[in-house]
């Protein structure tokens, strides 16, 4: 009998549950070496070349080299590890999450500062909020969308 | 006999642990999250236990993918501020309790709890940035300290209910100890937060408020509550929450004790991505 995943019906969000984190199990590690200053160091001399170093796959490596951090967690990664490449580029958490929503740092800043987020038509798909596919990207990318 | 004294509820966003690191404590946007600690800090002063058993998870840190375990208790004898990318914080060394921990977890696996004993850990901001928050920036911490990590980071998590059994069956630990030690329970993280995906960023006010009533006023039937239900209204990290249940647990009127006094509340939006929660429970 599958298991109950009753978090795969919340819009914006991937759930790291086991079968993420089997997906993600080497860039993850990835991104713990990266806590060593040597590592940290390395990677950035050549990123191509020491993210050949790992047994991820091909897509995860383009994740990576693109910064999406959504795709990086589609392909297996979690935030607390994909942080660690953050804090490789200099970033803090907020610039990280609010990379994920398409909004500028400046947008998505304001709207933590306004109360954040609500979760009013965010709990389930198919409802009308701001974090449904539908609404993708979110602030000014999202409406000058097909300008 | 060592008994439990009080109970403390925080959350511990990593940028108010950079924003204390930095001397940013005073700017507009950091000083209300700060104004909410003040009466805490003097509490701690005039209340200073001589344990603090504390409650948190470790954020890809100390584990990685390599060991995760749900629930490690840390028996060693001090434990090092982690470099978590951005190079350690500029915070005293963590001094362990190691006879006191290694009596909980022998006691709390006689009761059916299968606890990780870790004897090696470099402690990140789930256990620093409470400490901050509730002592400022002493030379050294006021006491020791128990670092106890649950793994709230690959889900499955622990159920609340687990979370609030647990907390029951250290505070017999606790109680069984023989030597007269003031004992404080700190239960970490939260409030409602997601750090990922086009839903970052989500905050609910009103659950996390109702949340802290039913914490204070009715815990058992709040650690019924599903997993589910944190992340659909909490956001995907709000379910660090279930953390905040160990302490509760913990408390005397679980175990037909008087209620406990609400010497603190606070609530502040945001910290960063976070709603940020605070209390404080005295045991009567």
């Amino acid at each position: 009998m599958a298991l109950d995943k009753p978090y795969k019906d919340i819009p914006g969000t991937i759930i790291f549950d086991a079968e993420q984190s089997r997906k993600g199990y080497w860039l993850n590690q990835f991104c713990m070496s990266l806590m060593r200053a040597e590592n940290r160091a390395r990677f950035k001399a050549d990123e191509r070349a020491y993210l050949d170093e790992w047994a991820m796959t091909e897509e995860q490596k383009q994740a990576v080299l693109a910064r999406d951090l959504n795709w990086c967690m589609r392909t297996g990664g979690n935030i607390y590890f994909l942080a660690k490449i953050g804090a490789t580029d200099g970033l803090s958490f907020q610039q990280m999450a609010g990379s994920m929503t398409g909004m500028t740092e400046a947008e998505y800043r304001d709207m933590m500062v306004g109360g954040g987020r609500s979760a009013e038509g965010n709990r389930h798909l198919g409802e009308d909020g701001d974090a449904q596919p539908q609404h993708q990207p979110q602030g000014a990318a999202g409406k000058n969308k097909g300008a | 006999m060592a008994k439990i004294s009080a109970s403390v509820y925080t959350s511990h966003v990593p940028a108010i642990g950079a924003a204390i690191d930095l001397k940013k404590t005073g700017e507009a946007y950091w000083q209300p999250v700060f104004a909410g600690y003040e009466h805490s800090k003097q509490w701690m002063k005039d209340n200073t236990p001589d344990v603090i058993f504390l409650v948190f998870n470790d954020h890809a840190t100390a584990f990685s993918l390599d060991m995760i375990p749900t629930f490690a208790i840390g028996t060693a004898a001090e434990f090092k501020p982690a470099d978590e990318g951005w190079g350690p914080r500029p915070v005293p060394t963590v001094i362990g309790h190691p006879e006191l921990a290694s009596h909980i977890a022998q006691s709390v696996i006689q009761d059916d709890f299968d606890l990780t004993i870790v004897n090696r850990m470099d402690v990140d901001h789930g256990l620093t940035v409470p400490l901050s928050l509730m002592c400022g920036e002493p030379q050294a911490w006021p006491c020791p300290v128990i670092p106890f990590a649950v793994n709230v980071v690959q889900y499955p998590v622990p159920s609340g209910k687990r979370c609030f059994m647990l907390g029951q069956a250290i505070r017999k630990a606790v109680e069984s100890f023989d030597q007269d030690l003031k004992v404080q329970i700190w239960g970490t993280g939260g409030m409602s937060h997601q750090l990922q995906g086009a839903r970052a960023g989500l905050i609910n006010r009103e659950w996390d408020n109702a949340f802290l009533d039913r914490l204070i006023a009715d815990p058992a039937d709040l650690a019924q509550m599903p997993h589910i239900d944190y992340v659909r209204e909490a956001g995907s990290e709000g379910i660090e929450l279930v953390m905040w249940l160990i302490a509760r647990g913990a408390m005397s009127d679980v175990a037909g004790g008087a209620a406990p006094t609400v010497e603190h509340r606070f609530y502040h939006v945001p910290a960063s991505n976070t709603a940020v929660g605070h209390l404080i429970l005295e045991n009567n």
